[in-house]
């Protein structure tokens, strides 16, 4: 099972190597971690695509809110959200130019280099978006791929900041 | 007032109140240790090895409850600091490291002695800083102090470049800030209810306390809790001393060398009230096993302990001195005289009989508790088998009074540790225990013991070898002993004397009765050489990972 956690956290030096570090220490798998600033330049924000049962993410959430640099936390899988990633993809494309431009249409990728042999799609999603295009693409020739780890906020005007002030009632 | 860095860390310590501070120096560190020089109201102590002002600055912690404070350089001066901190974050005690760097404009260019000492630590402190600006200097040593301390308490690491020392700022006094006080939210009151619940409807209870009672400063609250319930108590190696060890409802220690009937009460128990304990897999053996068929009641202030290692049909994670005192209220005492008089028998039945026919480390230890009756001390171990026999035969009356390294079982912890000890409890008698494996490690903090005339009594259970690598090798690996054998070449007494310290060799009870007794008298350093057999094996032994009635056949 795949949990979203959303992250609130001090713009301190160190602060990723700490959170991720603490992932790996504590041998929690992660899918993917993605980390920036916020609106304030005092806070990042780091989302993070953890893999487990219940427990084992109730443990990550508990353990991550020991990090002294953590404000708070909010696991986006339990409540309504939209998440995203960015991924760009390079596809081999000569002959079969017409069928890939199809396909980027339909998953209203953008084209971001052409050249002879080859094209890059910029396509965004959430992760099952992106997955169903790089299959697709594969029998043409997918030559490389890179993908952002995902984002994500609750719909709504619930926010992270919320979290922070039930936090700190308890 | 303007002043320097070096000064304001200064500052910054007496306002904590801190009186004593373990370290030593190097260039990176040079301008705090100048700092120093000036302050009539802070004790320096110089130890052998950085290793040794990490471990006692522990134990200065452990035997107070105030945070202990170590100095080191930069480069191998902070990386010798490492094991004293791995050895603090596990066991939860607050201490503030102080770590000279190469000045910021060096910094990531491999310098002399430079180290990234916040990377390398991060896995062993509770939180670290490295200061780059000195305006931030006040605030982070502070704000140090607060992280040691609060909550689950654990050590801090500030790493210091030079040029920060050096810099000038406008320094103001502030006086530390009162921790927020936590309350018991509506949440945690109706779990205290169902908890009520459960020991109401509980026939065979015990309560399991660990190392956070000691930390809460909660054994009065257990205290009344289980004389008004009149539960059964046991105590994990870490807590020891949150119980009287002599009270009638105490049946000792659980976990891997404990007592029989402690065992028995927690694997044999249908409610389990476990009290600031994490249960180690030292303390559990097999996990699934363990908490199976019981109600886990389980509370400590660290709210990532609860489900953590065993499941919790209720977590109360907070304050236990608060918890306690409204469980306390609200639970009804119930007749359990059934329950007691399975206790009872497996007391009697399960005793161990000590051979008296030979010297060894149960024999001494029971004579160090006769011995000691009324007398305030603090018994301080190493570890390895000598560790095993004094936690379960000392019998540890109060809390802080029994200092060991619990967590990373670290070899070397005991006689800095020791020191530290004293340092902050100087009218208590300090007794030290050790193996001749061990002394061999921190033994050269004799020096700094020697320097500053501490009047602590090291106690060597000399059986030649490490013992406890003996007893693992004898249980698991076919009395295939390798490397485990410690040929007698060195005579510890005359070490001692090397230092200036007497010391004694012992062959036998009377014999060690006697050293003893007059090492209680001494105002001076005393160092007891027991000679025992290298065979002796602690007993009972749990087969590890295995269930709580599953003994090795020794
Ligand atoms: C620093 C360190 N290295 C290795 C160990 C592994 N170890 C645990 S007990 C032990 C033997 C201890 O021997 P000794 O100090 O003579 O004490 P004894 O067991 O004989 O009482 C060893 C090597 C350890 N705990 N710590």
């Amino acid at each position: 099972m795949k949990q979203v956690l959303s992250v609130l956290v001090q713009n301190q030096p160190g602060v990723l190597v700490r959170v991720a570090s603490m992932f790996s220490r504590r041998g929690f798998n992660i899918d993917s971690l993605a980390v920036g600033v916020t609106q304030d330049p005092d806070y990042s924000r780091i989302t993070a695509v953890v893999c487990g049962d219940q427990a084992t993410v109730d443990q990550v959430i508990k353990q991550l809110d020991k990090i002294v640099e953590v404000v708070a936390i909010q696991n986006l899988s339990h409540t309504s959200s939209v998440t995203r990633g960015l991924a760009l993809l390079k596809v081999r494309a000569n002959e079969r130019r017409t069928e890939v431009l199809k396909l980027a249409e339909v998953f209203r990728a953008n084209v971001v280099d052409i050249q002879e042999n080859s094209l890059t799609l910029e396509v965004n999603g959430d992760d099952e978006k992106i997955n169903a295009l790089a299959e697709l693409l594969m029998p043409f020739g997918l030559l490389e791929m890179i993908r952002t780890g995902l984002i994500g906020l609750t719909r709504g005007d619930n926010t992270i900041y919320k979290c922070e002030e039930i936090d700190e009632n308890d | 007032m303007k002043m320097s860095g070096a000064k304001a860390i200064v500052e910054c310590l007496l306002e904590q109140g801190v009186d004593t501070v373990f370290g030593y120096p190097g260039g990176m560190i040079l301008p705090l240790y100048d700092a120093l020089h000036d302050t009539t109201a802070l004790r320096h102590v110089l130890t052998v090895h950085e290793q040794g002002a990490a471990h006692a600055a522990d134990g200065y912690a452990r035997a107070s409850g105030r945070v202990g404070v170590c100095i080191a350089t930069s480069g191998p001066g902070a990386t010798n600091l490492v094991t004293g901190l791995a050895t603090a974050y596990m066991d939860s005690v607050p201490v503030v490291a102080i770590t000279g760097q190469v000045p910021t404009d060096v910094i990531g260019q491999d310098a002399f002695q430079e180290i990234d000492i916040v990377g390398m630590t991060m896995a062993v402190t509770k939180h670290n800083f490295q200061v780059k600006d000195v305006n931030k200097l006040p605030e982070v040593i502070r704000y140090a102090f607060r992280i040691a301390r609060s909550g689950r308490p654990g050590p801090v690491l500030v790493d210091v470049p030079r040029n920060v020392q050096t810099a000038k700022i406008d320094f103001y006094n502030l006086s530390p800030q009162c921790e927020g006080e936590w309350h018991l939210g509506a949440g945690s009151i109706n779990l205290i209810d169902e908890a009520v619940k459960a020991i109401k409807e509980a026939e065979q209870p015990a309560i399991i306390i660990g190392g956070g009672v000691i930390n809460a400063e909660a054994h009065n609250e257990i205290k009344s809790l289980a004389e008004h319930l009149h539960m059964p108590v046991v105590s994990t190696l870490m807590g020891l001393g949150g119980f009287p060890g002599s009270h009638p409802l105490f049946l000792g220690m659980t976990g891997l060398h404990g007592h029989k009937a402690a065992n028995n009460v927690i694997h044999n128990a249908d409610t389990i009230l476990a009290i600031g304990c994490r249960f180690s897999d030292r303390v559990t053996g097999d996990r699934e096993q363990y908490g199976a068929q019981k109600t886990v009641i389980h509370i400590d202030v660290d709210p990532a302990e609860i489900d953590k290692n065993v499941m919790a049909h209720i977590g109360i994670a907070g304050d236990l001195k608060k918890i306690l005192i409204m469980l306390n209220e609200r639970a009804a005492a119930k007749d359990f005289t059934n329950w007691w008089e399975v206790i009872r028998a497996w007391q009697t039945d399960l005793e161990i009989e000590v051979d008296e026919s030979r010297l060894n480390a149960p024999l001494v230890m029971q004579n160090i508790v006769e011995q000691t009756k009324g007398i305030d001390t603090i018994f301080v171990t190493d570890v390895g088998q000598h560790q095993m026999w004094a936690a379960q035969y000392l019998k540890i009356e109060k809390p802080r009074t029994w200092l060991t390294s619990g967590g990373l079982g670290t070899m070397g912890f005991g006689l800095p540790a020791a020191m530290g000890a004293q340092f902050a409890m100087p009218d208590k008698k300090v007794i030290h225990f050790a193996g001749d494996g061990g002394m061999k490690m921190t033994g050269n903090e004799l020096y700094t013991i020697a320097a500053n005339c501490l009047p602590i009594i090291s106690i060597i259970i000399n059986n030649q070898g490490l013992g406890m690598i003996r007893q693992l090798q004898h249980a698991f690996y076919n009395k295939r002993y390798t490397a485990c054998i410690l040929p007698s070449k060195v005579d510890f007494t005359m070490y001692a004397k090397s230092f200036g310290i007497h010391g004694v060799n012992v062959d036998t009870l009377a014999e060690f009765k006697t050293a003893f007794r007059r090492a209680l008298q001494s105002k001076q350093p005393e160092v007891i050489v027991v000679n025992i057999a290298s065979e002796n094996l602690v007993t009972p032994m749990m087969l590890p990972g295995a269930s709580l009635d599953d003994y090795v056949d020794l």
